[in-house]
């Protein structure tokens, strides 16, 4: 059971070990590439977390990460703040949320479908603002200086580069993130800890599994569900403003680019659990690190193609999403309208 | 208002305000008045017992009671003061607990997790977890609750989820603790012991509302009891003062007599034979604990009984479907033939090639697809016969012609083939039903509940076809709630409590009151054990050792 539990973080670990074993250097900055590729997924999946953890099943992470990634570009360009940007990143992705919210909370709608709705809509009306603001085909202009998160050297990186094994970990990993790599991975305690150690997650976690028992004992379900698709909508925000104000620099069209189902596989991957879910996303961005570093990657007797290797993820994500990681049971109730009875 | 004395629990007489009083509640939904014009006083410190059949409206008043239901009319009293139960919170604020039938408990998580869920002492958990563990500990001591507080809700039993139930209600403070239907679920020995903890909540000065269409549990341990019919409150009495008959009789009530012409029955060899058919719920539940029956050609065996004590799962399993998760044992033959009980091979279609029809209980949901026209709906079943077919493809006008026919025969209103059965009232739908069925000249027929919802010319007219189907010299096995339907129409009675058979009887030597006894769960002494299906000399729960004489 327990070793079952942690077989991602041993799988990642693993990997992450022969690959500094047959080349160290490649490693670090492979291994520095997947923490960065890995934060939007790990924030989308956090995201989708807390939705679905309260019965809210939403396929529109990625809808979400895209109008943020766009509405931060636009804005961190406009003000030339990527503060700013970060904040219309999350208003953006929050509208969508309360849309999503409004379908299949109040309206008791289907919840697949209003994310599906959410995707389409995010795609169209991106490329269709941007175009009419920028006239750059979908684009927005390049984001320069304060437009984007910066890297942060954290201290004494620089004395400490030479130590050998803690030196490149901590200089070479740790150091020299933006700041929202930071608070992805802090979201991962904080997200354990609201979920198992307060009042708030007991709840949550309630709704997603019996709303009734929630309703009986006097606690609106409508209330709850609402706050955890609002918390998803602020992390997919932080999550698409990273993509385009710290991952890259501005916004390109259709840029996340299948992250927020990549998510959600992580999510099921995960079993619905924040320590798993950073053990999983971190995976995934391991394997897209892998491939932008060996595009072709030579194993002596076989040269696996490019094109294999850049779709490495998403072959993951059809495995995983096939149930071949064992059972993953959702929340009992997810994916269900609260309708009162009896 | 004064209060009687409490006779069970030797209390002496107080004159404190009841701890619920109701004043003329009414409750409808839509056309269906499921509340009228309640009136209900129940005595702090007491036990009393709502009882009545399935749908009497009883577990709507709880509701209206709990601030799940808003009442039209009417007016709540708790201890005396007027209020408003707007919400959930508003009946656990005034000190009301409700134990559900179905219970409410998140699967996953611990007891103490369910048990301070809603209600948290902040918005931190270890303080509210601990302390409600040492509440937990003196409550299970003060009532003898005893579970595991650390355990996850799905490795417990029914009847230790049932406590956890009732531990939430009183972690909350609850003065008065409505159970609905609470044995329905528990083995006979999980519920003498909830009746003991009920006992001792009474004596500690709680207020106990015990709803169940269980006689024996309402003489057992209520002080008083109400009883309900089609959503009016029909009496109320001081349990001591009563007696199982009279309650019977008040629960079942004096209906309309209805006049079925039929000659005497000329019942041939057995069709079906079943023999200790037993089935066991997904939920591990014992819900058939070894029918025996035997139907012969040429007669109607009449199933009476209240809803819920297994009638649906016999008819299921004889129609081939029995419920999903469900574990069977047992056998059934039709005209000497094992028949499947389950499992592969088992389905309605290979129950219509062996001869047997079904006319299900529920004809919105098993007996039609209401989106479709008249003529599909006639033809379900059947859609690969012969005369139906041309090659792959279905012959639309063959059906259609048939379907005409027989809306004719039966007289189906309007006489329109392509009207989707939604557009058709209740008893015309159930005419659809009924034709398909018959026509087909099944050596079985099974019915349940052939005239739920259907109007008095239907209901007639529906007697009639079943009557001269049993003499064409079929079997018939006709299940229904409706007492004077199985008296007018059966030539013998099985009755059916708690899964079991509790007696045979023929029509013209049993009455409403006798049959209403053994509905309950009361076997009658006068027979021996054997003819109410229990082998001799066991100790039965629900025989009722102090039925007068």
């Amino acid at each position: 059971m327990k070793i079952k539990d942690s077989l991602i973080a041993l799988i990642v670990l693993g990997i992450c070990l022969i690959w500094a074993f047959v080349d160290g250097s490649a490693a670090e900055q492979g291994i520095g590439s997947a923490l960065r590729l890995m934060t939007p997924l790990l924030l989308a999946c956090l995201a989708g977390l807390y939705s679905e953890r309260a019965g809210v099943f939403d396929i529109g992470l990625e809808g979400k990460m895209l109008m943020a990634a766009f509405t931060a570009a636009s804005v961190a360009y406009l003000t030339d703040s990527a503060w700013l940007g970060l904040l219309a990143g999350i208003g953006g992705s929050l509208a969508l949320s309360l849309v999503h919210g409004l379908a299949s909370i109040t309206f008791r709608g289907n919840q697949l479908i209003a994310g599906v709705a959410i995707n389409f809509l995010a795609s169209g009306l991106t490329v269709l603002v941007g175009q009419n603001a920028f006239g750059l085909g979908g684009r927005t202009p390049a984001l320069t200086g304060a437009g984007r998160f910066q890297p942060i050297n954290l201290p004494f990186a620089e004395t400490l580069r030479d130590v050998p094994v803690i030196g490149p970990i901590y200089s070479g990993l740790i150091s020299g993130n933006t700041i929202l790599v930071y608070v992805a991975l802090l979201m991962v305690p904080v997200t354990w800890w609201v979920l198992f150690r307060t009042r708030f997650g007991l709840r949550l976690r309630a709704v997603g599994e019996n709303p009734a028992s929630v309703d009986t004992a006097g606690v609106s379900v409508t209330r709850l569900r609402y706050a955890a698709v609002a918390i998803c909508g602020i992390l997919c925000g932080i999550a698409g403003a990273y993509l385009a104000t710290g991952l890259s620099a501005g916004f390109v069209k259709e840029m996340t680019a299948g992250r927020g189902f990549i998510a959600l596989a992580a999510l099921i991957f995960a079993k619905w659990r924040p320590w798993q879910a950073l053990f999983a996303t971190f995976l995934f961005g391991l394997l897209e690190a892998i491939a932008n570093l060996y595009p072709n990657l030579d194993l002596g007797f076989i040269t696996i193609p490019s094109m294999f290797m850049n779709a490495l993820p998403y072959i993951l994500t059809v495995i995983i999403l096939a149930g071949f990681v064992g059972r993953a049971i959702p929340p009992r109730a997810g994916g269900e309208p609260y309708v009162k009875e009896r | 208002m004064t209060v009687e004395n409490d006779m069970m629990g030797g209390r002496s007489a107080t004159t404190a305000p009841a701890a619920i009083e109701l004043r003329g509640i009414s409750k409808a939904f839509g056309p269906v008045q499921a509340n009228r014009n309640i009136n209900l006083s129940v005595p702090k410190g007491s036990i009393h017992g709502i009882i009545g059949e399935n749908g009497a409206g009883k577990s709507t008043l709880m509701s209206i009671l709990y601030g799940f239901y808003k009442p039209d009319s009417g007016q709540v009293l708790v201890n005396g003061q007027p209020i408003t139960i707007a919400d959930s919170q508003t009946a656990i604020r005034a000190g009301i607990g409700m134990v559900f039938q179905h219970f409410k408990l998140v699967q996953n998580f611990t007891v103490l997790e369910n048990i301070i869920l809603g209600v948290e002492d902040g918005a931190l958990l270890r303080p509210s977890l601990s302390k409600a563990r040492g509440v937990l500990k003196k409550l299970a001591a003060e009532y003898q609750l005893n579970v595991d507080p650390d355990e996850v809700i799905e490795n417990l039993s029914v009847g230790h989820q049932q406590r956890v139930e009732i531990l939430k209600a009183l972690y909350r403070q609850a003065d008065i603790l409505i159970l609905d239907e609470p044995t329905g679920v528990l083995t006979p020995a999980e519920a003498d012991h909830l009746f003991r903890i009920l006992e001792g909540l009474r004596d500690e000065g709680k207020t106990i509302i015990l709803i169940t269409h269980k006689l024996r549990e309402i003489m057992d341990i209520t002080d008083n009891v109400s009883v309900m019919r089609r959503g009016e409150m029909v009496a109320s009495v001081k349990t001591s003062e009563t007696s199982p008959e009279h309650l019977a009789e008040l629960m079942v009530g004096r209906k309309v007599l209805l006049n079925v012409e039929k000659t005497p029955a000329a019942p041939a060899a057995p069709v079906l034979e079943v023999r200790n058919l037993t089935m066991t719920d997904d939920e591990g539940v014992q819900r058939l604990r070894g029918i025996d029956l035997d139907i012969r050609a040429g007669e109607i065996l009449g199933i009476a009984g209240v809803s819920g004590n297994g009638q649906t799962m016999l008819l299921e399993i004889l129609g081939g479907y029995p419920p999903k998760g469900s574990k069977l044992g047992g056998e059934i033959r039709m005209n000497g033939q094992p028949l499947p009980i389950g499992g592969r091979g088992c389905d309605a279609a290979q129950r219509r090639r062996a001869g047997i029809g079904h006319i299900p209980e529920d004809r919105q949901v098993e007996g039609l697809i209401m989106d479709f026209a008249a003529w599909e709906n006639v033809a379900f079943g059947w859609q690969d016969a012969p005369e139906f077919t041309k090659g792959m493809l279905m012959d639309n006008a063959a059906i259609k012609a048939d379907a005409e026919a027989k809306m004719e025969r039966f007289d189906v209103r309007p006489r329109n083939p392509n009207l989707a059965a939604r557009n058709f009232s209740g008893g015309n739908q159930q005419k659809i039903v009924v034709a398909r069925e018959i026509e087909r000249n099944p050596d079985l027929l099974l019915i349940g509940q052939p005239t739920r919802g259907v109007d008095i010319g239907a209901i007639e007219f529906i007697h009639k076809q079943i009557v001269a189907l049993r003499d064409a010299g079929k079997a018939i096995l006709l299940v229904s709630v409706e007492l004077d339907e199985i008296l007018a129409l059966s030539d013998r009675i099985a009755v059916m409590f708690d899964g079991r058979i509790m007696g045979e009887r023929l029509p013209e030597n049993t009455t409403t009151g006798e049959l209403g006894l053994l509905m309950a769960g009361v076997t009658d002494t006068e027979h021996t054990p054997d003819d109410a299906g229990i082998p001799p000399g066991s100790a039965h729960v629900d025989t009722l050792p102090q039925e007068p004489v």
